[in-house]
């Protein structure tokens, strides 16, 4: 019995040790290729400068335009789709307690929402403007970016909220809070070191999503100054150098997924430096 | 109501889903007195008293019946607002919950939410409420640290000051103790005795000894129904006293009391 035991415990370990060791693998070989092939032609020139005519032929130029869009278009839709979501996610966990019910099937319905494909929230956004008559834009593509990531900040937001613990929404209501008192000054605060993260993953789909953008945001190799201009973005970027047929081309394509993966680092980074100023707080019950 | 009454409970019934938790519950808490509902776990102390201050309202699934009279006003079927009611009731629970602030702010926040934000005022009300609670000494010189960083029997207390800042009437204490170690229970017990003089307790415990050592006015429970209620004296010392009526629940007392000693 005992030895039975124990080869089990062995084959479980040996099993975690292989997959942990296989996922950091991939991650490593990915994050290695686009370096490998990434950093040889990264170049002051590529962040600093827009693409000048025959960019995608091998000239020169670089992909400032991609850079600024996708800060304006996701920093954008994250802005707004936590403006929009934090008020659901709190009101499913903090107004909904006694529904049980309703609020599992807003969860059912979130995660349907997050299954779908961004490449129908872009076909969707597409629909709608030609319905209103709009060209491809930044505010239309913040919009549909804002509409795919949504479902994601709410059900992530719903996680964290879901681990306050009952015990503390009784006590603020007992010390004669509102509902709203509650959410915002109790559950808030216990929460926040959470609801960064919540933000943070929204904001990794929304800078790294390509579909949804294709149709709605448009393409262009200018830095746009108003919401009603195309935009160009780092994905699509990605997508047409990695299209062409030279090398030199498909190279800047890595370069600028290293440019990709290094703005998500640093603003991981400033989120998780900002949000340890609230961590303090959080009690751990 | 009558004279020296706080809290009137008539034909209180609870249920939770097909679970009748709360039968038929009668019970008088005497005011400015410590009452203790005494009886052993799942017999819904927790729920008659989170029933009184309507801390029931947020559980999905639960059907409540009954009057419970607070000075005068059925507080199940009031029209007043419910966070006004709450105030007038500390509620000290199992395990504290401290809010996720700092030490000062915890105690501040009752006050705020209830108007009262001047500097000044706050923190001559906060060392008071703190001093009233035996942790101004502790914490007069780390109050902008987190109330995380206290132990449990320190948060303990913090709650009880917090309960006291909202300056209820009634505090409501659910077996306040059960988390502490012995020396902060004895704490908590002998502040409840000198807190009885402005206000009423409503303590609910499952240890005989500690209802022995407290109790004014005790209430006995088995099974969701209150099986007899007194004055302490009355309930522990002259326990055959009944009417005849009334054998067949002597009978579970009697094996109630029985239990009672053998778990202590
Ligand atoms: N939120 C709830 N939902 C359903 N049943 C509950 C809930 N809380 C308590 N109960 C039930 O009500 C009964 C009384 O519980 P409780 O008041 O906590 O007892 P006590 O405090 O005396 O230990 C128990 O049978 C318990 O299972
Ligand atoms: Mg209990």
């Amino acid at each position: 019995m005992r030895k039975h035991k124990y080869i089990e415990e062995k084959f479980f370990r040996v099993l975690m040790f292989f997959s942990t060791t296989l996922i950091v693998m991939v991650l490593l070989l990915i994050i290695f290729s686009i370096l490998y092939k990434g950093l040889p032609s990264l170049s002051w020139e590529m962040i600093s400068q827009t693409p000048k005519g025959g960019f995608y032929f091998g000239k020169e130029g670089g992909v400032l335009n991609a850079i600024i869009g996708s800060l304006y278009l996701s920093i954008g839709a994250t802005l707004l789709a936590f403006v929009i979501g934090l008020p659901v996610a709190l009101f499913m966990n903090v107004y909904l307690v006694k529904f049980k019910k309703t609020v599992n099937t807003i969860r059912f319905f979130l995660d349907l929402l997050w299954g779908i494909p961004s490449i129908v929230y872009g076909a969707f956004g597409f629909t709608i403007m030609i319905y209103l008559g709009l060209k491809t834009s930044l505010l239309a593509g913040i919009i549909t970016v804002t509409l795919f990531i949504i479902p994601i900040m709410v059900r992530a937001m719903d996680e964290v909220l879901k681990t306050v613990p009952f015990g503390l929404l009784e006590t603020s209501l007992s010390l004669g809070s509102t509902r709203s008192e509650t959410a915002y000054k109790v559950f808030l605060k216990q929460a926040s070191p959470g609801l960064v993260t919540a933000v943070l993953l929204s904001f990794g789909r929304a800078i790294g999503d390509a579909a949804s953008v294709l149709f709605t945001t448009g393409y262009t190799d200018h830095i746009p100054t108003s919401l009603t201009q195309p935009t160009a973005t780092l994905p699509l970027s990605i997508f047409f150098q990695l299209s062409s047929p030279i090398e030199e081309v498909q190279n800047r394509a890595f370069a600028s997924a290293v440019i990709l993966t290094v703005i998500i680092l640093i603003i991981s980074i400033l989120a998780r430096l900002y949000s340890r100023k609230y961590q303090k707080h959080k009690i751990n019950f | 109501m009558e004279k020296g009454v706080k809290i009137l409970v008539r034909d209180l019934n609870l249920h939770f889903g097909k679970n009748h938790v709360l039968k038929n519950v009668n019970v008088t808490i005497p005011e400015k007195k410590i009452t203790v509902i005494l009886g052993p776990s799942g017999c819904g102390k927790t729920t008659l008293m989170k029933t009184m201050n309507r801390l029931t309202d947020i559980y999905p699934d639960v059907k409540v019946s009954g009057n419970i009279f607070i000075n005068d006003e059925d507080i199940l079927n009031t029209q007043q607002d419910i966070t006004i009611l709450r105030q007038k009731m500390g509620l000290l629970s199992q395990r504290p919950y401290p809010l996720p602030m700092n030490i000062y702010n915890n105690v501040a926040y009752g006050l705020r939410i209830s108007g009262r934000r001047k500097k000044r005022y706050l923190d001559k009300r906060i060392e008071h409420y703190l001093t009233m609670a035996n942790l101004w000494d502790e914490v007069k010189d780390r109050l902008k640290e987190s109330a995380s960083r206290l132990s449990i029997g320190q948060q303990q207390r913090l709650c009880l000051a917090r309960g006291l800042a909202v300056d209820p009437e009634i505090i409501l204490a659910d077996e306040p103790t059960s988390a502490l170690d012995p020396i902060s229970s004895q704490a908590i017990e002998e502040k409840f005795v000198e807190l009885k003089k402005n206000y009423t307790i409503v303590l609910v415990t499952h240890i005989l000894r500690q209802a022995k050592r407290i109790a004014d006015h005790v209430v006995f429970m088995y099974l969701g129904e209150v099986i007899e209620q007194g004055p302490a004296d009355q309930i522990f010392n002259h326990p055959r006293k009944r009417s005849q009526n009334r054998i067949l629940k002597d009978c579970s007392i009697s094996i109630l009391h029985f239990a009672f000693c053998i778990l202590q």
